[in-house]
């Protein structure tokens, strides 16, 4: 699956795309998360206040309990600020 | 209804023209245009607004869809720009027509107060003394839960 970063996160972690293949137990975003930090310290700690992080999957905001079985594309951001 | 997430500026006066030729039983039409600022407390020389575009057009679409419905206007428009802009520049206009002025003002409202918390852009602003992202707003989400 892809994963995308926006504003400051993709700052922080110098990326704004990568290609991840999860093991079978990754079954949630926030499992992803949680997979995600362990194997790379810059997302530990970019990621380290997860109220702070929003996500969507296939362009649909969800919640980090969300499921990630059909998920091509997934992206984490900071709150919003438009308008 | 329209929805325009673009990466180029646009023309307020020329879309609000536009917008009031789109029914002919409306009695009243709210436009707002947003524009960036830039104060002397707060003195900015670019702004640049980041953009999800796929998951903007998903929100933005929803946003405009509950508005049409909850306040029975008879068309609504907005449109959002991303991209560096300097202050002056208009970011977004939201558009709103309706039999009588009272849902067109509610229904622009509603619109703008989903949108600053709703909609997937991400503002850093370039000033005197550097570059900084501007952190989400509580009042923002204030403004967002009144209509809950």
């Amino acid at each position: 699956m892809n994963i995308l970063y926006f504003a400051w996160l993709r700052e922080r972690l110098d990326r704004s795309q990568q290609q991840v293949e999860p093991p079978e137990h990754v079954k949630t975003v926030a499992d992803l998360i949680d997979w995600l930090a362990q194997n790379d310290e810059a997302i530990a700690l970019a990621f380290e206040n997860r109220k702070l992080i929003r996500a969507a999957v296939n362009a649909q905001i969800v919640d980090h309990d969300a499921p990630i079985a059909d998920a091509h594309t997934i992206a984490f951001f900071p709150p919003m600020t438009g308008g | 209804m329209t929805v325009r997430v673009i990466a180029h500026g646009f023309d307020p006066g020329g879309q609000t023209n536009l917008f009031l030729k789109e029914h002919n039983s409306a009695g009243a039409v709210v436009t707002f245009t947003g524009l960036v600022r830039s104060s002397p407390s707060d003195p900015i020389t670019s702004l640049m607004l980041e953009c999800y575009p796929d998951l903007a057009i998903n929100q933005v679409e929803t946003i405009l869809a509950q508005g049409l419905t909850r306040f029975e206007l008879l068309a609504a428009t907005i449109i959002h720009r991303y991209g560096t802009m300097v202050p002056g520049d208009p970011i977004v206009q939201v558009m709103t027509m309706s039999p009588h002025r009272e849902a067109a003002f509610e229904g622009a409202q509603f619109l703008m107060d989903y949108l600053k918390t709703d909609a997937p852009f991400w503002k850093k602003e370039t000033g005197p003394t550097g570059t900084k992202w501007v952190d989400a707003k509580s009042a923002d989400d204030r403004a967002k839960a009144r209509w809950k």
